[in-house]
């Protein structure tokens, strides 16, 4: 009779600490969120996307254009290259072999290195060693290298998710490993892929410190691959560092933010139209 | 009605890194019939059904010796394991449908090898999942997703997928393990039906089973074949011991 009384006081306690642990987390989250959108909404006028940045109007256009095409450029580097280290380490590669245990060491190690290290880097290769200067090369290409390991990992996660089950069933069909892995386990990790790369992307657009050392942080439209430019977090680095314009400022920050939920809202289309079909 | 053997066994030795699974195995399984493999967990039925189509490849440190003749051709000589893995169809354990619709599921196999005509495809889903007894359950829903069956019609479905490919031979590896009794019966229904154009290799850890769908029964004990002839006879007057004891339950 005694367990069906009532809740006992650590029961209690947990519950609470769990509520609590939830609360605070989504207040903190729409603090931030709507201390951005109230400073800066009421700045974002047409004037501020227009073509040219000018001392007397902080156009931040430039810079969005500057964000757009540092991350699809690195995506389009790191992606493919990422994803199939990752098939090969999964699929092809003895499991537990040396080659597979030191490669994934390396990704972790170069995971866990600070970002302004690779803008030095990043800066002294491609841009002084490769003479790329302050480009948009040598911006991608650095922020690319950031994202590799992230990339690696995350579809090496999702590839090992995919049951081995699905790879007997098809080996069992006479279908030989290419086959097994481009139509069956690729598409079904495909959301634990994007998933990656959503977060690689969010990695991409928070840069300030790597981008400002090798893309550098002029704010204009750059012209081409090996201009130079900026990206929204640089531009309100600069702004919020000249402090003259807090307002703009709060403005980039807002616009960033719908620019990362569009990405991600683009993103989950894209997998939830991969994977219609499927369970 | 002359027996023909499509598996010849001969002197197979198997070994996964140091430890021996299977040990000097000799046997026939003949044509159109239904043959059963019995015997307590780790015994090595598994092993060896998963040899007839090379599935064992796939694990690593696996090491075979001896041979392992279909139709005459030794499936560990210089074979394409692919064309023999087409001849040589499996049902597992577990229902494995792909993550896709119950028409694509069935027509994985043909257009991995090289059917792409709609009209042939379409052909060969519907008669598939005729053959597997699942047709009328599924031809309203077949751009559906296939995780949406029951347990039972996704073993069905499997069993239509491995039908697909026309092969000469079924392997099943336990396939009612997972499923609830009226499930297996639909399933050794279908069997029984398929016998007359497949040679079928069924693994099962069900006796009533054994009994009710198969010609003949093989007994494994610690990866040797300690006695293997007509069910009937195996399970009524067994000539050794262990068998006995085995499918009198009193070990197992």
């Amino acid at each position: 009779m005694d367990k069906l009384k009532r809740k006992k006081p650590v029961d209690l306690i947990l519950f609470l600490l769990t509520w609590l642990g939830i609360i605070i987390t989504v207040s903190v989250l729409i603090f931030v969120v709507g201390y951005v959108v109230i400073n800066g909404l009421p700045f974002i006028r047409p004037s501020l996307f227009a073509r040219e940045f000018t001392t007397e109007n902080q156009s931040l256009f430039p810079a969005l254009v500057g964000t757009l095409m540092i991350v699809g450029l690195s995506l389009i580097l790191a992606v493919p290259l990422g994803v199939f280290s990752a098939i090969y380490l999964v699929e092809y590669a003895k499991r537990g072999s040396r080659f597979v245990k030191i490669v994934r060491l390396t990704t972790e190690t170069l995971a866990g290195i600070p970002s302004i290290v690779y803008g030095l880097f990043g800066f002294i290769f491609f841009g002084v060693f490769l003479g790329w200067g302050l480009s948009l090369m040598s911006g991608a290409f650095t922020t690319s290298i950031m994202i590799l390991p992230l990339i690696m990992r995350t579809t090496e996660e999702s590839l090992k998710s995919v049951p081995d089950t699905y790879r007997e069933g098809s080996f069992g069909l006479g279908a030989g490993r290419l086959r097994t892995v481009a139509r069956i386990v690729l598409p079904a990790a495909t959301p634990g892929i994007l998933a990656g790369v959503i977060l690689a992307i969010g990695r991409i657009v928070g840069e300030t410190a790597a981008i400002i050392f090798t893309l550098g942080n002029v704010a204009r439209m750059p012209n081409n691959l090996f201009d130079t430019g900026r990206t929204l977090s640089a531009h309100m680095y600069a702004l919020a560092n000249e402090g003259t314009h807090p307002g703009e400022a709060h403005a980039t920050a807002a616009v960033l933010l719908i620019v990362v939920l569009l990405i991600n809202a683009l993103s989950s289309w894209i997998a939830r139209s991969i994977t219609k079909d499927r369970g | 009605m002359e027996i023909t053997n499509k598996f010849l066994i001969n002197d197979v030795n198997l070994w996964y890194s140091d430890f021996q699974a299977l040990n000097n195995i000799n046997m026939d399984i003949p044509e159109h019939m239904i043959t059963a493999f019995i015997g307590p967990s780790g015994c090595g039925k598994s092993t060896l059904i998963k040899s007839l189509n090379r599935m064992n490849d796939l694990v690593e440190g696996c090491k075979i010796t001896g041979s392992i003749l279909l139709d005459g051709e030794n499936i560990y000589g210089d074979i394409d394991v692919n064309a023999l893995r087409k001849r040589v169809g499996m049902v597992f354990q577990k229902p494995n449908p792909f993550p896709m619709s119950i028409y694509d599921n069935i027509a994985y196999g043909p257009r991995t090898h090289g059917i792409k005509s709609k009209f042939v495809l379409n052909e060969i889903v519907e008669k598939s999942l005729q053959d597997a007894a699942i047709w009328d359950e599924t031809k309203d829903r077949l751009k559906k997703s296939a995780l949406s069956l029951s347990g039972g019609q996704q073993q069905r479905l499997c069993i239509a997928r491995a039908l697909s490919v026309q092969p000469d031979v079924l392997l099943m590896d336990e396939p009612t393990s997972a499923l609830d009794p009226i499930s297996t019966g639909k399933i050794e229904e279908l069997v029984l039906q398929l016998k007359k154009d497949y040679t079928i290799v069924i693994v099962t850890h069900n006796m009533q089973q054994a009994t009710r769908i198969s010609d003949n029964t093989g007994f494994f004990l610690l990866g040797e074949l300690i006695e293997y002839g007509e069910t009937q006879q195996i399970f009524s007057i067994p000539q050794d011991k262990r068998c006995e004891d085995y499918i009198t339950g009193r070990f197992g």
